[in-house]
């Protein structure tokens, strides 16, 4: 087991594109850290560089304590789990998990252990005389992480393992994964473009975007304090409102006259945005205390809870998460009040975290 | 691969599903329709008929006026002559079809040891203006080989390629690795890349990972590009009449046309080594139906 640490990764193919400008992450021993972004940030470049199936244009990767810039993903002794599984087409299940061990050349008896060892971790007992046609989807992918941890390797790569699987076997294997990666205790990089993924799985998550790392932090951090516009945007569903404020009498003032509590620390004479998540907010009758006036648009009934989209006569229409038992009707005048801390505020033109 | 004819005929019966009161158009439509095609099928089919018939006629029938379509006297001896000449030995034919087995293989196989490689390269690597050569590749298939028989013919002269089978070898695979390379790039696109990458985690190297892995589930589209190639090559005739002079040389197809011309044309000899000529084709075109049909409806290249 080992930790490992990107140094300044910039990866340039030969026909110009850059997929990834410029990247540092840091990962510890035993960490399971994730890698998020919308598709073509730079997370699968970065992944496969640490794997040694693209080599860097420029930087430096280490694992443990070896650079690895040089060496053939073999020796870098890492297990990758891939979006179409890469089982062997011709091979059962049983030779597809032996398969790896076997070009290391390990005796038979051991081969045998380690197979059956992998196969009682991810229950595939009954399909080891199968080939990968006669597999279902969920079962080819548990094939092939249990092809990855036969090799006992120092880290585990995971590619958008679960992105071909529907939906509820996606959340069984998101909790098998993070069981056994907790089991095993070894690091994993886990690349994936679903922010709930992400949240659920990562000890720590970086958002990538356009071949930069635009934030790392725990999913908490990432989701009260994100670091830019961008991660702003990006995680949460419904995402954060970005509304327009300027600093008045001590408060954070919108145009639609909503009030939120300043963060300490605001610099002057800018140009600013508060990040409000939409359970920060709440519909009230019109004319409650500390409310704005305001209109309901829309509201999306999911159930255990409604999301008001409330035009209060600011720049955009913010979104508000409210539970099941508060009902507006739509084009209903309401209130739109402020319930949480000193929300996040960033600078309009560098587009970061500012206080 | 895409739908084969085999799929698409095998599906139920239409008519018993159309309304009764569409019937009656419907029958009249079919037909006119089958009255049509069965013109046309006459119209195609005749000469190939025709070449058949003569091929097994002895030459008082073939000459006969008015022409015999039936009760004629079957015989072998066109095809005989096809492959044993006159006072013993092989006949100059036989020499020509031996030619044309060498010509189509080895240049078939050369443009599929060239073709398959570079088709992988182009579908798994990032490379500089990919598109754009891609699109030259394919180009020189835009143009009809008649066009740059002359230029082949003056270069050829000049480094000594002019009359050999070598040269045909050369001159036909460069149009086959085009076509090679057009056809198994579709086919590599299919096959995932993570096979590959996978097998290098395993331990392999790049092209150990492509030889085991990849090529293996490329052997049939493999198979059926070669097919392709090798009916090109078995059917060629300019660069083969342009670029070859001596017996010993030339390949079926101008060997065939020369039997035409002087002051006796041997019908017969020429309805032989057409139908033998002509076999080869049959045969692996029957085998490559499937993509010859794909290749009809949706252009030689998916994707």
């Amino acid at each position: 087991m080992a930790g490992i640490e990107v140094t300044a990764l910039h990866k340039r193919y030969p026909d110009g594109t850059v997929a990834v400008e410029h990247v540092d992450l840091s990962i510890g021993d035993g960490e399971l850290f994730v890698m998020l972004g919308p598709s073509g940030c730079g997370k699968t470049t970065t992944l496969r560089a640490i794997a040694g199936l693209e080599r860097q244009t420029t930087g430096d990767i280490r694992i443990g304590d070896t650079l690895v810039n040089d060496l053939p993903p073999a020796e870098r002794d890492i297990a990758m789990v891939f979006q179409f599984y890469a089982l062997y087409p011709h091979l059962r299940t049983r030779d597809n998990l032996a398969f790896p061990l076997r070009a290391e050349g390990l005796p038979k008896a051991e081969v045998r252990e380690r197979v059956d060892e992998a196969a009682r971790l991810m229950r595939l007992g009954p399909l080891l005389d199968r080939r990968p046609h006669r597999l279902s989807g969920g079962e080819q992918q548990r094939v092939a992480l249990a092809r990855a941890l036969v090799r006992r390797p120092r880290a585990f790569l995971m590619d958008e393992p679960l992105t071909n699987l529907d939906a509820e076997l996606r959340a069984d294997m998101r909790t098998e994964i993070k069981h056994l990666q907790g089991e095993l205790g070894t690091t994993m990089v886990y690349v994936t473009h679903d922010q709930v993924e992400a949240m659920s799985l990562g000890h720590r998550i970086a958002i990538l975007n356009k071949g930069r790392v635009e934030q790392i932090g725990t999913p908490l951090e990432v989701y009260d304090r994100p670091a830019s516009l961008f991660c702003a945007a990006f995680i949460g569903s419904p995402p954060m409102n970005l509304i327009e404020v300027e600093v008045a009498d001590g408060k954070l003032r919108s145009k639609g006259g909503l009030v939120l509590t300043p963060p300490p620390g605001l610099p002057r004479d800018r140009h600013l945005v508060a990040g409000v998540r939409p359970e920060a907010l709440e519909v009230t009758e019109p004319g409650a205390e500390g409310s704005a006036p305001a209109r309901v648009v829309s509201a999306e009934w999911l159930g255990d809870e409604i999301i008001y989209v409330v035009d209060h006569g600011g720049e955009h229409e913010v979104r508000v998460r409210m539970p099941p038992t508060v009902r507006f009707a739509a084009d209903a005048p309401v209130g739109l009040r402020h319930t949480g801390g000193p929300p996040p505020v960033y600078d309009v033109s560098t587009e970061e975290l500012v206080a | 691969m895409a739908v084969s004819v085999d799929e698409a005929v095998s599906t139920s019966p239409v008519q018993d599903h159309t309304p009764p009161a569409r019937r009656f158009g419907l029958r009249g439509r079919s037909v006119l329709e089958v009255a049509l095609l069965a013109v046309l099928a006459v119209v195609m089919l005749f000469p190939v008929l025709w070449m058949i018939e003569t091929s097994i006629k002895e030459n008082r029938d073939v000459y006969a006026i008015p022409a015999k379509f039936f009760g004629f006297t079957v015989t072998l001896d066109h095809f005989k002559d096809v492959f044993v000449a006159s006072g013993g030995g092989r006949s100059t034919l036989s020499v020509a079809f031996l030619n044309s087995v060498v010509v189509a293989g080895v240049s078939t196989a050369l443009a599929t040891v060239l073709g398959v490689p570079a088709a992988w390269a182009y579908s798994r690597f990032a490379v500089k203006a990919k598109k754009d050569q891609l699109f030259f590749i394919l180009s020189t298939r835009f143009m009809p080989p008649v066009v740059v028989v002359i230029p082949i013919f003056l270069m050829y002269r000049q480094v000594g390629l002019i009359d050999s089978k070598l040269g045909l070898i050369l001159i036909y695979a460069a149009f086959n690795v085009p076509f090679t390379i057009w056809m198994m790039k579709g086919f590599v696109d299919e096959v995932p890349a993570e096979y590959e990458d996978a097998a290098m985690l395993d331990g392999y190297t790049r092209l150990q990972a492509f030889r085991r892995f990849t090529l293996p589930l490329l052997l049939p589209g493999i198979a059926a590009t070669a097919v392709f190639a090798l009916i090109f090559s078995w059917n060629e005739f300019v660069f083969a009449i342009f670029l070859t002079s001596s017996d010993s040389v030339r390949t079926a197809p101008p060997a065939i046309a020369g039997l035409i011309g002087g002051t006796t044309v041997d019908w017969g000899l020429v309805a032989a080594s057409s139908v033998v000529f002509a076999l080869p084709v049959l045969v692996f075109a029957y085998l490559v139906r499937k993509h010859l049909v794909a290749g009809v409806t949706l252009g030689a290249v998916r994707r």
